[in-house]
């Protein structure tokens, strides 16, 4: 084996690594005859690293080599890192020993611009089309568009691949400016807006044949990056939401800002990740995607930025006690969604025992309902738990977690409480006119 | 109305056995307090009783299952009979009583003991195949595929759809160390048969070096400022990683041991 293989791969996976999506998910798929790979709808992970984020893919740069100077990326034209490209031939061999040795479901492949985009995807499609012609590879592909590419190369990728993203990086075309100055919004709207009409076209294609080829089955999605500008949750997740509705994605990913360059338009380099902030987003992501919540139902105007102690959910129902307790036995499965304590599977299954049985406290504990958060807002035939005391200690533990309890008393306990507190609120720099950015950026023409 | 005997059947392990165990219970208006296989030595305070396999019993059993309670129930049946609950067989034949009883609403009841612990021990048998096929590592030999697992679950009626259709041209062997079997593959025939013990053989130059680069991969994509040694052992308990090629395995002992003591750290 090349040594030289070795480096590529240190040089080029730790300059990919910054990239959340690593999931396989949203098709199924066996082998070809004389063919290798399949996926699963639900997707696989292979490993989990020890940040404890799940590994699925080979996930690599085709090249770290970059024509952009984007302020934030480590790979960024004026930064002193090593450089270094795969080709086309090394990355789908080394994709298809991974493969066969059960180490990974496919390839992630995205790549810094060498030379320009079009050359860059050019080198992207040469490495898919080994795998996919050469090898007869049927596992998950994730390509990364990139921005500025010509539309014909993106409906080649599109081919090729099960899932492809387009990274918005940052939630306001403000910060864009500031941060990334090669990018645009346009640039990074327009392949996205290409790949969703491409998507339906060719749904409406395999209505008519069967067999006609699939443009990214799997769909597509994005990510951006979270903390290192002054964009709140409101307007985040408000952009989130226009991008499930307008361009269908699949998935929006977030990822807290690290600090990875010293550089005055950004948070300073000892910056702790704002993962508390992260982990709120994500809860609410689940809940605009599963959970039949619309994003101004969990923030408003007047509440820009997610409560650091309570997860939205809880959150919603305490500003909305009029519509419980709700009686588990009657209530329909939209409203059981509500409910603290009640997730997709538990609400599913109360909805199935309850046609044979009338359910009790007890019932619901074998079903999986977190009791110690459910009880306050459901009743079982019209009364609640026996010996259930409202008091607010005790209700407050029960629906933080231990850490965020602690962290809460130690706030109102301590002199520095002030100063605890303003950690998590916006920084009073936001100016009012970026509030409802978030969903101008979206419907603005330009 | 039968009611609880006094009694414990003993059966041969096999889900014909089973199904005997079931017919029995009709048959003599009897319910066991509990159903074990004849190996355990056991110092029983109730009578035990044999329960002999009969090919024609078993079939009228399983031919009654599907119109009294539905398909779904024979494959929830089927899939419980794979798990390590200790005490499956017993619940089994207290699902089909309630099946007959009630027919194919018993799947809904959810709330009741017995279907509940049935529901949890098949949760887990599905989800240890499920993360299997996720963490199980091959190493080539001589061409062929070859992977060593230790399941708590008898998962390897699980994991031969999937691995067929991934490697459909392909031989390859995985070696249930539990329950001593092994899934053997070669275009395009599979089969499940017993195996006593499986030596892997010391892999070759080529060999050495992907799991060299899988190695360096997997310690590269950490993002070291989101270190989360706990998230990582919830999401891939720790018994897996004897069998991972990142943890060390199929590396010459002393260095082994030199990650298990960085792992630990």
């Amino acid at each position: 084996m090349d040594v030289d293989v070795f480096d590529k791969l240190k040089i080029l996976t730790d300059a990919a690594k910054y990239d959340v999506a690593c999931t396989s998910s949203g098709v199924n798929k066996k082998a070809v005859v004389g063919g290798i790979g399949s996926a699963a709808a639900c997707g696989i992970c292979h490993s989990f690293a020890a940040d404890g984020r799940c590994i699925s893919l080979l996930k690599v740069l085709m090249t770290n080599v970059c024509a952009y100077d984007c302020q934030y990326c480590i790979n960024r034209k004026s930064n002193d890192t090593p450089r270094a490209s795969f080709t086309p031939r090394e990355l789908a061999d080394l994709t298809i020993n991974f493969y066969r040795r059960n180490y990974i479901e496919g390839l992630f492949l995205s790549s810094g611009v060498l030379k320009s985009p079009d050359y860059t995807s050019e080198q992207m499609v040469k490495t898919l089309r080994i795998l996919r012609e050469e090898y007869r590879f049927s596992g998950y592909i994730h390509a990364k568009a990139i921005p500025g590419t010509d539309s014909a190369l993106i409906a080649e990728l599109g081919m090729l691949a099960d899932r492809m993203s387009v990274n918005i990086e940052l939630p306001s075309q403000s910060s864009l400016q500031m941060l990334a100055p090669d990018k645009s919004k346009h640039s990074i709207l327009a392949p996205m807006g290409y790949i969703k009409n491409r998507i339906q076209e060719n749904s409406t294609d395999i209505i008519k044949y069967r067999h006609a080829p699939q443009f990214v089955p799997a769909g597509q999605s994005t990510q951006m990056i979270i903390g290192a500008t002054p964009d709140t949750d409101f307007q985040i997740l408000n952009l989130t939401e226009g991008l499930y509705r307008k361009y269908k994605l699949k998935r929006v990913f977030f990822s807290a800002y690290m600090p990875v360059l010293e550089n005055t338009l950004l948070p300073t380099i000892d910056t702790k990740p704002p993962l508390w902030r992260e982990h709120r987003l994500y809860q609410a992501d689940w809940l605009l995607r599963f959970y039949g919540f619309a994003a101004n139902e969990l923030l408003d105007q007047q509440h820009q930025s997610f409560n650091p102690y309570i997860d939205p959910k809880c959150n919603w129902a305490l500003n909305h006690m009029d519509v419980f307790p709700m009686d588990v036995n009657r209530a329909p499965y939209r409203d059981l969604l509500r409910v603290p304590g009640i997730g997709i599977q538990s609400a599913k299954r109360i909805v199935t025992a309850r046609r044979m049985t009338t359910l009790t406290f007890d019932g619901l504990k074998k079903l999986g309902v977190v009791l110690k958060r459910a009880q306050y807002f459901i009743t079982c035939g019209g009364k609640a738990l026996d010996g259930l005391k409202i008091k607010q200690d005790t209700v407050l533990r029960s629906l933080m977690s231990q850490k965020t309890f602690g962290m809460y008393q130690q706030s109102f306990s301590s002199p520095s409480a002030a100063e605890q507190l303003s950690l998590f609120e916006q920084p009073p720099m936001l100016p009012t006119a970026s509030i409802q950015e978030g969903q101008r950026w979206l419907t603005s023409p330009n | 109305m039968a009611n609880q005997s006094q009694l414990i059947y003993c059966y041969d392990g096999s889900f014909e056995g089973l199904l005997c165990c079931v017919f029995e219970s009709y048959e003599q208006k009897e319910i066991p307090v509990e159903i074990i296989l004849p190996d355990i030595p056991q110092m029983m305070l109730f009578d035990v009783k044999q329960i002999n396999t009969d090919s024609q019993k078993a079939n009228r059993v399983l031919a009654s299952i599907i119109p009294k309670m539905g398909v779904d129930a024979l494959d929830f049946v089927r899939h419980a009979f794979l798990t390590c609950f200790p005490q499956k067989a017993l619940f089994i034949l207290l699902f089909l009583r309630m099946g007959y009883r009630y027919g194919p609403s018993v799947m809904s009841m959810l709330t009741d003991s017995v279907v509940d612990k049935l529901v949890k021990a098949v949760k887990h048998l599905q989800n240890e195949s499920h993360l299997l096929k996720g963490f199980l590592r091959f190493s080539i030999v001589n061409q062929a595929l070859v992977a060593e697992i230790e399941p708590q679950n008898y998962v390897l009626p699980l994991l031969t759809t999937h691995f067929c259709e991934r490697y459909p041209e392909e031989r390859f062997l995985i070696y249930d160390k539990t329950h001593k079997m092994a899934l053997v593959y070669q275009p395009y025939q599979s089969a499940i048969v017993p195996i006593e013990s499986l030596e892997m053989p010391e892999p070759d130059e080529q060999e050495e070096s992907f799991r060299a680069l899988w190695r360096l991969f997997y310690k590269t994509i950490e993002v070291e400022g989101r270190h989360n040694p706990k998230c990582r052992m919830s999401q891939m308990p720790k018994h897996y990683w004897k069998y991972m090629t990142e943890f060390g395995y199929g590396k010459k002992k002393a260095v082994q041991q030199l990650t298990d003591v960085t792992a630990k750290k």
